[in-house]
């Protein structure tokens, strides 16, 4: 995984974020203070591998920094536990995606690092119908 | 914040500059400033410098070239409100009494191609997650959805600012595109095409801010109405606080319209009251978004209002007369104080074909990167 902490990588892949138990509000990455209230009574919270599309675009040149292929899929997925998630997408086509259409966290590829060994994060990708 | 006026201004053109340093540029432009206030050595008790890229000290090598040190020198970093804040530090100090004259300026050399921005942790480049221009085009995408905003719109934001730029002197792209040309520009990020994305570049700007009555400078001062900045609220996952997740209550006010309400508010003025705009179109989505965090049109109006032709100038409230960031390009530091230095010409009545007939009361906005955002209304 880019970096530890974010999504687990199972057969059943989660993103790994946080609750508030003060005001409810789910928080991803995970937080240890609410950002909407402030409060230090978070706990981990495993976030629904499902939800819809809200916004979309992609990428078609490299990013500062990037390694992986072009173009890619760039989103944001509402969840059910109400909130909006900043995420890669695997559909790199915007003309093929359609707004509130169902998608479903995958882990996948982004690129070999340096000692050969592949490195993979987490992304959405359209739920087959 | 009635008592505070701009007593002199002074501008380095935005452009790409290969034999001018950053401080060279800063020289310049607050040279230019001091000359107009009629301020000398001795004449101001602070300097506020905006520099995101700057490194360390920029203030200080600006004002030592000019011999005018000792004073407190602060250099300040709000990204593209950078500008903005040095403003609003500045004015509520001389508000406040400790000082009756205080310089500032913001200078920038922004390396080429995509912003490469500290903000950002070294896993989000490599996931691809700090593009900048993606989070442009999913908050165009989202006007799309709730404004109406077609990419015909986005064409016309280009073509509009870009024909005001063409009879500006200091902007980095002199000449008009027609619609057809922006859309056959190459798509950076769908639905932005790279016409519709300003340039990040090189430039400098500064401003002289005095007590009312002490101005004793060559030029009619232009009264500082309200000088505001503001941080982001939590909640919006397109804020430029840059968030990976946000609620989906979509109530939560923008940074710029927590400024923007603080600003009106304080200068006692509204949309209604205002002449002229200059606010920040970094993409050309980012300028029909500001026109309803400033509240110029009711939310979701922002098309309309562009199609009426009221933000063109003739029109009822022109918006980017200097041609806009699309024109000029933009040099995160000195950005904020480049519209404010356009503005109190505009006031002053100094820019030529370009100028907005009896303009009254100028808004500036810049938003960036933190959040940060700056709203600054001056008066004639």
């Amino acid at each position: 995984m880019v970096r530890e902490g974010l999504c687990r990588d199972a057969p059943e892949p989660a993103l790994l974020g946080s609750r508030c138990l003060d005001c409810g509000a789910h928080q991803f990455p995970a937080h240890v203070t609410c950002p909407y209230c402030a409060g230090d009574h978070t706990e981990p919270a495993d976030l629904s591998p499902t939800g819809v599309l809200w916004a979309w675009t992609a990428v078609t040149a490299a990013p500062p920094g990037y390694r992986g292929e072009v173009p890619y899929g760039m989103g944001v997925i509402e969840l059910p536990e109400g909130i909006r998630v900043i995420t890669r997408l695997t559909e790199s086509d915007p003309s093929a995606l359609r707004a509130g259409q169902a998608m479903e966290l995958r882990v996948v590829p982004l690129h070999t690092d340096d000692d050969g060994s592949p490195v993979v994060t987490f992304a959405f990708a359209p739920t087959p119908s | 914040m009635s008592g505070v006026v701009i007593a002199g201004v002074g501008l380095h053109p935005f452009g790409r500059f290969e034999g001018a340093s950053t401080t060279d540029m800063g020289v310049h432009s607050v040279r230019a400033a001091l000359h107009e206030a009629g301020v000398g050595r001795g004449g101001f008790q602070a300097a506020f410098c905006g520099t995101a890229y700057g490194g360390v000290a920029t203030g200080h090598k600006v004002l030592s070239r000019l011999g005018l040190t000792g004073m407190p020198i602060v250099d300040i970093e709000a990204g593209c409100a950078s500008g903005g804040a040095a403003l609003q530090l500045a004015a509520g100090a001389i508000r406040g009494g400790q000082y009756d004259t205080v310089l500032v300026f913001g200078t920038e050399k922004m390396p080429k191609g995509i912003i490469r921005s500290s903000f950002f942790e070294p896993w989000q480049e490599e996931a691809g997650l700090a593009a900048t221009p993606a989070f442009f085009a999913l908050r165009a995408h989202r006007l799309a959805q709730t404004s109406g905003v077609t990419k015909a719109h986005l064409a016309q934001v280009v073509v509009k600012n870009r024909r005001h730029g063409a009879s500006n002197p200091v902007a980095m792209f002199q000449k008009e595109v027609t619609a057809e040309e922006v859309l056959a520009s190459r798509v950076v990020c769908e639905p932005l095409h790279l016409f519709m994305l300003c340039s990040p570049n090189e430039g400098a700007a500064a401003v002289v801010l005095t007590r009312a009555g002490a101005s004793a400078g060559s030029v009619p001062p232009i009264g500082l109405a309200s000088a505001v900045l503001r941080s982001h609220l939590p909640g919006a996952v397109l804020s430029e606080s840059t968030p990976l997740s946000g609620l989906t209550d979509d109530s939560v006010p923008s940074p710029t319209t927590l400024a923007a309400t603080a600003a009106y508010e304080e200068a006692g003025l509204g949309p209604d009251d205002l002449s002229v705009v200059e606010c920040q179109d970094t993409d050309a989505a980012r300028e029909l978004l500001s026109y309803e965090e400033l509240g110029l049109c009711a939310p979701g109006g922002s098309a309309e209002l562009l199609s009426s032709g009221a933000t063109e100038l003739g029109g009822r409230l022109p918006v980017n007369p200097s041609g806009g960031l699309l024109s000029k390009g933009e040099p995160l530091g000195a950005s904020a104080l480049g519209q404010v230095v356009e503005l109190a010409r505009q006031l002053r009545g100094e820019c030529g074909v370009r100028q907005v007939p009896h303009a009254r009361v100028a808004l500036s906005h810049t938003v960036g990167r933190g959040a940060n955002a700056g709203v600054v209304i001056l008066t004639r």
